[in-house]
């Protein structure tokens, strides 16, 4: 997937590219200085020294998520959430976490008195459909941020372009270390959390479950997102005793696993490591499970499934498959009636969004929505709409009532840091919407890394680019 | 030798659901020269066909006097406890088990469904594709599969749907106790087992319906040489397109008894469809034993390129070696291993 995104990466900039020397022909050369989409809107409004100011009482945002393709379910509830932000930041509803943010810049009026709208893309879950979707919002529509998305190999690509347009990217559901690591870009901002604070909050309650002496068998999706979260789950849990008896690459397009499940009957593992994410991860679940590896014993020990990035509709995917199997979340929309006000803003969301649509918000959903209001926050703090000054507002900005608990914008790499909500598959579900239950919470101190931390190596975040 | 007697069932019971939909195609090609894109759609609509079934079933009500209905301390629409109405009708013992039954007893709600979904597709589609060039045959078919695929979607959603297997057959066989091997060594589960005995008897019983069966003999007839067969006074177009009918039951039956193994979701006949062709051909285009033989042996060969040590050796063998042994057989064999002369040679 990484040489997809470099393929896309240089023919997007050659199309910009090849656009911005007519036009650059025409004007006299001007363009050559800026490295940016050169087209008539961006040129009509250089004067305001940013790519897509605000012209008249609107503002537009972008919303690019899967409308099509696996993850459009998960791009569903993305959308609803982006429609539920926009709502509230208009002053319509009830308002939702715009009660309990910590910042009280918003006040219900839109952004900076500007009413809010919003155009939508369909990133398909293709790095190269979402840049297209992307830069129609932008070129097209006049977005002045893009926001949403489903995969990280997406959520970097766009990033880049962003970055190049001289627009703000909040990203949606990405969790690859590499999209605040070594793609990192600095009009990029992640709110979700990543592959490396998944390992360390899933590796003591490992050990604490399952002791310190296990043999872990990874079966790892053979994308950019498998190879991290592999990565961190290795060195998290082999750092608390744990050995890596075998790691093996499973085929995005794979279906059934049935024949990668059964050399782990045959080796010494007694833990199976599942970096899968979306179908992936619902069919290599419900194969092991199949294959009886749940009520199995090896080296006198219980065999145990370790799912580290749990997603609520995958769960619904896997059904009973995923009693007692332990994962990550980013956030959970129990959270707060179970462990209390650290976490509030959770309760106002899922009333908002369950009155809106009759049902609970994915951690997708609560990712999109908080980002949304973080952007129309940190605009109205700055005063400006100009990326720069976006920047400025988000980075080292730490705040509170968002449903995470405290939590820090890091200005290092733009990276959320706060607590990790570690789950477990319930044994006897109610409903659909309620299949997995908390098991901790792992405070925002032990998931924390320094910014030159091995597994996000290289790249550097660059300064901000307003575009135009 | 425990790993390559677990890689020959994994192989079996891939093999049983390639031979199914293989199957389904050649009688389709057999029959009425159709190359059929959507007959994995097919495999679909009856995997989709038990997930209705058991959405049926598991219709319920919130009972005016449950008290707290709410989940996790919420109780808006979706987050409320539901009694089953089959519960109600029938008391807790019974009504959950006709639930936990759902897929086996959906096989009988598939059949009338898949037989009027083929019939209708056949009469109402492809019967104005029978005399156009192959390639237009393909585009329209491709093109069919693709809409019912957007339809289940948007019906369904994206995201896979669990249908679990009746709860006598969770769990796995342990042939290692069997065979001498260590416990628990040569474990399979039981619904896969199940899978692939379902499908040999299936396949036995198409064998047996047309070989047996005077309607069989006509149908075979017919497929031998059409037009003598029509100027005997049969309505060989009827019982073409009743066999049609009963290819999509076949590829539908397949579908729904592989919900258990793989949650549905849209996109599963896509999945399936290519491989089915490279089975069509590797077996010999017309021929049905051709089609059941390859459906098995590729289905082996692809389970023993995922093991491990075959792997070490020779990293991303399991991508491409179906399409390998398609290319080495027709290179020895250009009419497949059991192709017939004149079949699609103009």
């Amino acid at each position: 997937m990484g040489r997809t995104i470099h393929r896309e990466d240089n023919m997007a900039k050659s199309n910009f590219t090849r656009r911005g020397l007519l036009r650059t022909g025409a004007l006299g050369g001007a363009a050559l200085a800026t490295p940016t989409l050169f087209t008539s809107r961006v040129w009509a409004e250089a004067h305001t020294g940013f790519t897509n100011a605000p012209q008249g009482d609107t503002v537009t945002l972008g919303f690019n998520v899967p409308q099509s393709g696996p993850y459009a379910d998960e791009g569903a509830d993305e959308l609803r959430a982006f429609e539920l932000a926009v709502e509230h930041l208009n002053g319509e509803g009830d308002g939702g976490m715009l009660q309990t943010f910590s910042s009280k810049a918003l006040d219900g009026t839109g952004i900076m008195g500007k009413r809010v709208e919003f155009v939508t893309g369909d990133t398909q879950t293709k790095s190269d459909a979402a840049r297209a979707s992307a830069r129609s919002m932008i070129e097209k529509d006049g977005a002045i941020m893009v926001s949403g998305g489903s995969s990280s190999g997406v959520a970097v690509a766009v990033q880049a372009l962003c970055q190049e347009a001289g627009v703000i990217f909040m990203a949606g559901l990405t969790h690859a270390n590499d999209t605040t690591g070594k793609d990192k870009k600095a009009n990029g901002f992640r709110h979700f959390f990543n592959s490396y604070m998944s390992g360390a909050a899933l590796a003591p309650i490992l050990a604490a479950q399952y002791g310190a002496d296990r043999k872990a068998y990874h079966l790892t999706a053979d994308y950019n997102w498998g190879y991290t979260t592999e990565e961190a789950i290795t060195s998290s849990t082999e750092a608390l005793g744990w050995e890596t008896v075998n790691t093996v690459k499973t085929p995005l397009t794979q279906t059934d696993f049935s024949s990668y499940i059964a050399p782990v009957l045959q080796s010494e593992a007694d833990v199976l490591v599942l970096n899968h994410y979306g179908g992936n991860m619902v069919n290599s679940l419900t194969n092991a499970v199949q294959f009886g590896l749940r009520s199995r014993e090896a080296n006198g020990k219980q065999f145990e499934i370790v799912v580290p990035l749990y997603s609520e509709l995958m769960a619904r995917g896997a059904g009973e498959n995923i009693a007692g199997i332990l994962g990550s979340q980013n956030w959970d929309w129990k959270l707060e009636n179970q462990l209390g006000a650290r976490y509030s803003g959770t309760n106002a969301f899922v009333q908002s969004f369950g009155n809106k649509y009759g049902f609970p918000p994915s951690q997708a959903a609560h990712t999109c929505y908080v980002q949304t209001l973080l952007y129309a926050d940190a605009v109205t703090r700055a005063g400006s709409f100009n990326p720069c000054a976006v920047d400025e507002a988000l980075s080292g900005f730490e705040f509170d009532g968002m449903g995470n608990g405290p939590t820090l914008y890091r200005a290092d790499d733009h990276q959320c840091f706060k607590d990790v909500v570690v789950v477990r598959g319930k044994e006897n579900p109610e409903n659909e919407f309620d299949l997995v239950e908390i098991v901790e919470v792992t405070p925002v101190d032990q998931v924390t890394y320094e910014p030159d931390h091995p597994q996000f190596a290289g790249g550097s975040l660059g300064s901000c680019n307003p575009g135009a | 030798m425990d790993a390559i007697i677990l890689q020959i069932l994994n192989g079996l019971d891939k093999g049983s659901a390639y031979a199914l939909i293989a199957l389904g195609l050649t009688l389709i090609f057999g029959t009425l020269g159709v190359v059929n894109f959507a007959h994995g759609a097919l495999f679909m609509l009856g995997a989709f066909c038990a997930v209705t079934f058991s959405r049926l079933l598991s219709l319920g009500f919130v009972p005016e006097d449950a008290g707290d209905t709410s989940v996790g301390g919420f109780s808006f629409g979706a987050l409320q406890q539901e009694t089953p109405y089959v519960v109600h009708w029938f008391g807790e013992g019974t009504g959950n088990a006709i639930i936990d039954w759902a897929v086996p007893l959906s096989i009988l709600f598939a059949i009338p469904v898949m037989v009027a979904i083929g019939v209708t597709m056949e009469r109402g589609l492809i019967k104005h594709f029978y005399k156009r060039p192959h390639a237009d045959q393909i585009l329209v078919t491709f093109g069919l599969a693709i809409v019912l695929q957007e339809i289940i979607k948007y019906f369904y959603g994206a995201n896979p749907i669990p249908t679990p297997a009746p709860s006598a057959f969770v769990g796995s066989f342990d042939f290692g106790v069997l065979l001498g091997f260590d416990p628990g060594s040569i474990v399979y589960p039981y619904w896969r087992l199940t899978y692939f005995f379902f499908a040999a008897i299936l396949i036995a019983a198409v064998f047996a319906f047309l070989q047996f069966t005077t309607f069989g003999m006509v149908v075979r007839a017919g497929m031998a040489d059409r037009e003598t067969v029509g100027m005997l006074g049969i309505d060989i177009d009827r019982r073409f397109t009743i066999m049609f009918g009963i290819a999509a039951a076949v590829a539908g039956l397949a579908g729904v008894m592989y919900g258990p193994i793989n949650s549905p979701n849209y996109h599963m006949g896509m999945d399936f469809l290519v491989l089915s062709f490279v089975v069509v051909v590797v077996g010999g285009m017309g021929s049905l034993p051709g089609a059941v033989l390859a459906g098995f042996l590729l289905g082996i060969i692809e389970a023993f390129a995922s093991m491990t040590e075959v792997l070490n050796v020779l990293p991303g063998i399991n991508q491409i070696i179906i399409y390998l042994v398609a290319i080495i057989v027709l290179l020895t064999r250009p009419r497949g291993l059991m192709g017939r002369k004149g079949v699609m040679e103009d």
